[in-house]
């Protein structure tokens, strides 16, 4: 496994930590200068600040070198995780439709949340249950997510939305909608399934000791498809 | 000195006189002591340099005195203070505690977002040019009263400056306070601290050493931006303080996380001799400071540093205060491992350099010396001045400690006065606050702000934690400095005990007025002796910190506030690690401590009568080491299911927090306890915890506490939604919780 690290990447630690020493899984770090992507079976693209993001978040990051070799590993079917502001970069770089905005209320948000998995037709969410909750926190300052009608249409059809924001008992109220997104998505995968974006941080609700631990289930999901050990 | 020196008045610069040097903030007598050092009139440059290395912010000269006076000593701290940028503690498993508060008050004052965010830049810049990775954040904030548009607007774009400064550079903040009072109107504190780890032996040292060794500057280029920040930051805010915003750095946190990892990779390379960041003074500061250090010289060309703008003179270079810079001399032959580093990163790293023989630094510019100067000279315990101010007792405390409060009339409804306190912005949720801030960014955190006494970090790779908070309740102080420091020093270490850890060291942030005041200073000499006493006491000595004077506005001085930042450890975090909300229905309350006493300085004064005034809670040292003492033990003795100290609002509304906090509610009897009873429910009598067990370690967990010489009482059991008072009346918790989370976000939106 890799996770890229972009010059402003801060959650990169975290999701090494998080697949090492909590899944025990082999993972290895991605210089954003590097061109080698080959031998991996998923790359996390990990939340922070890839250059700064002073003009719009990942709008610089989809030109690094790594970058361009991660969009030809997705285009071939393999796996990518954006986390956060991976999810921008993800999006910026269009291996994911939409966009993202500033929070609807303008401010950055840190707070645990609940998200409700939609779907379990992907190698993210195929151990998971239906309508199953997780408690895994969100910190962005730009997570609003945006798309068209159309597009919400061809999402919601080819079961591309994974993880909505609801409250604690499961339902999409606009209270629990934190960032004011479109359909309160927070997580969806390109139309392949393979290339994931989520705004929560499941590298953060990994141990007890945290006060969480529903963000393991993803990586247990992940790690259980692709027959990682 | 070099015949190329005298052309160096060319007709751009002004004449050095006498007028200059006091227009330079320097006094009469501090430009004769730079004209008998250098045996001349010093230079335009030099004038410059010696005006903000003598400011107050750099060389401490009217509190240095004082600040020798508190025990800076302990088994456990590895550098004395003052000695390099933080202070440094043994925290055992072979890893070192780097850890330092710092005020940005002034900037913020009239520029809030980029003077908190520069103020947290600049905090942890301090600990990472140690050798040490900053793991934590807390900052500790104080405002004008939040109903007046102007206050809410400073702290809007504090909590953003700090927000997305830390947010970017991926450091949590796991605590802090925000405190209001009109006392603080005009003149915010912005006191921005930072914890760092790194392994016994890896640290590194600002100092400049080795003849022949290059001198080069790192991170970002050199702009006019913050030229004479330091001397800002050493006079009263005022109207003109608006034009002085050019005197505001700008900050930019991809490039101090650059600067971040480049230099602690830096260090591996075994190249760098010493590493000291650029903050107030720039070059000028960090080129004097490194060199006296070292006991060398050092000569520095400034057409080869990296600069912003053309047309710099070198008065704007070794002044200028742009951020994310570091100085760093390396050995001799070795600078090109360096310079890879930082290019990797993206990052200028240019030798500028190097050190010479003598013991005076030269700054050279367009082949000529602008500046030549013995470095001891320049700086903190060398050749800076020290003064000693003029004393006076201030005239109101005669008023305030003989003020008679017996004769209140209390109002009948004490459930009604209890939710006027969680309404009020000093003890209602700061959520507005800190969800705006990444609160668990690097997954260390433990315990974050919010429902917490204080904030607990674990260290991977080992099974101990970090425990840390800051606190100063001004108001205390105000009403009777000695005490009210006291109060700071054993509010915050009772903070760190009823997380689970032992008080280890404090850093420490002292803001205070105008010290030219003979008040003032008198207040700053007395408080300064009760941190020593409670620090002595409790064993926990000062490791370093920051000292703010001139926190004036228009009217009168601030609030004395000496801010501590107390650094516990915790020994089995997993196991050890304590919180304030109620855990289990059943649960027994226990009260223990001392009787609560005294109204005097209480938040229930000034919000329910609008005083403030009395003397400041009482506080026995004694008594408040064996609290502590006892409650950490049994708490690591795992006979505690939630402990929370008794603090602002008293005791009624620690247990409302509890409450609060877990949802739970509980039966209170408060009539077990001795006293009127306005006092039992308000009084801020120190050395006051609440305990919860359960019902079954009761009997273990009371002998225990007895045994060790405190007293404990039970109060109530923990059950149900609502609180309920025995013989007063019951308030569910759903609306206590209302009020308490809806105080300060309705005034902010």
């Amino acid at each position: 496994m890799g996770v890229v690290v972009f010059p402003g990447s801060n959650c990169d630690h975290d999701a090494y930590h998080a697949l090492k020493y909590v899944m025990n899984a082999d993972v290895k770090f991605l210089w954003h200068k590097e061109t080698d992507v080959s031998g991996l079976d998923i790359i996390i693209v990990p939340g922070g600040f890839s250059y700064g993001d002073y003009l719009r978040s990942g709008a610089i990051a989809r030109f690094s070198p790594i970058m361009q070799e991660l969009i030809e590993y997705a285009k071939k079917g393999g796996p990518v995780m954006g986390i956060c502001n991976g999810f921008q970069i993800l999006l910026e770089a269009g291996l994911i439709p939409g966009a993202m905005r500033h929070n609807e209320q303008l401010k950055f948000i840190c707070k645990d949340v609940h998200i409700r998995v939609e779907s379990t037709q992907s190698i993210y969410t195929s151990t998971l249950q239906k309508d199953q909750l997780l408690k895994i926190p969100i910190s962005h300052g730009e997570g609003n997510y945006y798309i068209d009608n159309d597009g919400i249409k061809e999402l919601q059809d080819n079961d591309q939305v994974l993880f909505r924001y609801v409250n604690a008992h499961g339902e999409t109220t606009q209270q629990a909608n934190i960032n004011g997104s479109v359909d309160h998505i927070a997580g969806i995968t390109n139309k392949q399934k393979n290339v994931l974006g989520m705004m929560p941080h499941p590298e953060r609700a990994m141990e007890q000791l945290l006060g969480k631990e529903d963000g393991k289930q993803i990586f247990e999901s992940v790690l259980q498809v692709l027959a990682i050990t | 000195m070099n015949a190329s020196f005298m052309s160096e008045l060319t007709p751009k610069e002004p004449t050095v006189n006498l007028e200059l040097a006091l227009d330079h903030g320097l006094t009469h007598e501090e430009y004769e002591m730079i004209i008998d050092c250098l045996g001349r009139t010093p230079s335009f440059t030099e004038l410059g340099v010696y005006s903000v290395m003598w400011s107050e912010h750099c060389s401490y000269k009217n509190s240095i005195i004082e600040l020798k006076k508190l025990p800076r000593e302990g088994e456990h701290l590895l550098v004395e203070a003052g000695e390099e940028n933080a202070g440094l503690v043994d925290i055992g498993d072979g890893l070192c505690c780097a850890f330092k508060i710092e005020s940005h008050n002034h900037p913020s004052a009239v520029e809030p977002y980029q003077g908190a965010a520069t103020g947290v830049g600049g905090i942890h810049r301090d600990i990472f040019t140690m050798g040490a990775r900053p793991i934590a954040a807390l900052n500790s904030l104080r405002f004008g009263s939040l109903n007046t548009p102007r206050v809410r607007y400073l702290l809007d774009g504090v909590v953003r400056g700090i927000g997305d400064y830390g947010n970017s550079f991926g450091v949590p903040v796991i605590a802090g306070e925000v405190y209001f009072d009109e006392s603080y109107e005009g003149n915010p504190l912005v006191n921005a601290m930072s914890i760092g780890i790194v392994k016994a032996g890896e640290t590194a040292s600002a100092i400049a050493k080795g003849i022949g060794n290059p001198v080069l500057i790192v991170g970002a280029s050199t702009g006019r931006d913050g030229i004479h920040g330091a001397t800002f930051a050493s006079e009263e805010i005022s109207e003109e303080s608006e034009a002085k915003r050019p005197s505001v750095q700008v900050g930019d946190p991809f490039t101090e996380k650059l600067l971040l990892e480049a230099s602690l990779e830096a260090l591996q390379t075994g190249a760098v001799v010493g590493m000291q960041d650029m903050g107030a003074a720039g070059i000028a500061c960090s080129s004097s400071e490194m060199t006296a250090k070292g006991g060398q010289g050092m000569r520095i060309n400034l057409d080869l540093v990296p600069a912003r703008e053309p047309g710099m003179t070198a008065y704007e270079m070794l002044l200028s205060e742009s951020q994310e810079r570091m100085l760093i001399v390396a050995h001799k032959g070795q600078e090109q491992a360096i310079i890879d580093v930082y290019e990797k990163w993206d990052l200028h790293a240019v030798v500028i350099g190097e050190v010479v023989e003598g013991d005076h630094v030269t700054y050279w510019k367009d082949g000529e010396v602008k500046a030549q100067i013995p470095a001891e000279h320049l700086v903190l315990g060398g050749g800076a001045p020290q003064y000693v101010r003029e004393m006076k007792k201030p005239a109101y405390l005669q008023e305030t400690q003989s003020a008679d409060l017996s004769g209140l009339t209390h109002p009948e409804n004490l459930i009604e006065s209890l939710e006027a306190l969680l309404h009020s912005p000093n003890i209602a949720s700061k959520r507005w606050v800190h969800e705006q801030y990444d609160t668990m960014v690097r997954t260390n955190t433990v315990q974050g702000p919010g429902a917490t006494d204080a904030g607990v970090i674990r260290l991977k790779g080992s099974k101990k934690g970090l425990v840390a908070k800051t606190d100063c309740n001004g108001r205390y102080v105000y009403l009777n400095p000695r005490r009210g420091g006291q109060i700071a020093v054993a509010e915050s270490a009772r903070n760190v005990v009823c997380s689970g850890a032992k008080p280890m060291a404090i850093t420490n942030c002292l803001n205070y007025g105008n010290p030219y005041k003979p008040e003032v200073y008198w207040t700053f000499k007395e408080s300064l002796a009760g941190m020593g006493d409670a620090c002595r006491k409790l064993n926990t000595p000062v490791t370093g910190g920051n000292v703010s004077f001139y926190n004036e506005n228009p009217e009168s001085a601030i609030f004395p506030t000496p801010i501590i930042g107390m650094l516990g450890v915790i020994e089995d975090v997993e196991k050890h690690k304590m919180s304030p909300s109620f855990k289990n229905e059943g649960d027994i309350i226990l009260y223990v401590g001392s009787s609560r006493i005294g109204l005097g300085g209480t938040e229930y004064l000034k919000v329910i009568h609008k005083l403030t005034t009395g003397d400041a809670p009482i506080l026995d040292l004694d008594v408040e080491l064996k609290v502590q003492q006892v409650v950490l033990k049994a708490i690591t003795s795992g006979l505690v299911t939630a402990a929370h100290d008794v603090s602002d609002g008293g005791l009624a509304v620690s247990i409302a927090e509890m409450g609060i906090f877990s949802s739970l509610g509980a039966q209170i009897d408060l009539s077990v306890l001795s006293g009127s009873i306005h006092e039992i429910w308000f009084s801020e009598a120190q050395s006051g915890i609440v305990l919860t067990c359960q019902p079954d370690q009761k009997e273990t967990l009371m002998k225990h506490l007895l045994q060790g010489g405190v007293e404990v009482v039970q109060i109530g059991t923990v059950q149900g939604d609502a609180l309920l008072f025995e013989g007063v009346g019951s308030v569910s918790l759903d609306h206590l919780h209302s009020i308490y989370e809806s105080a300060i976000p309705k005034v902010m939106s």
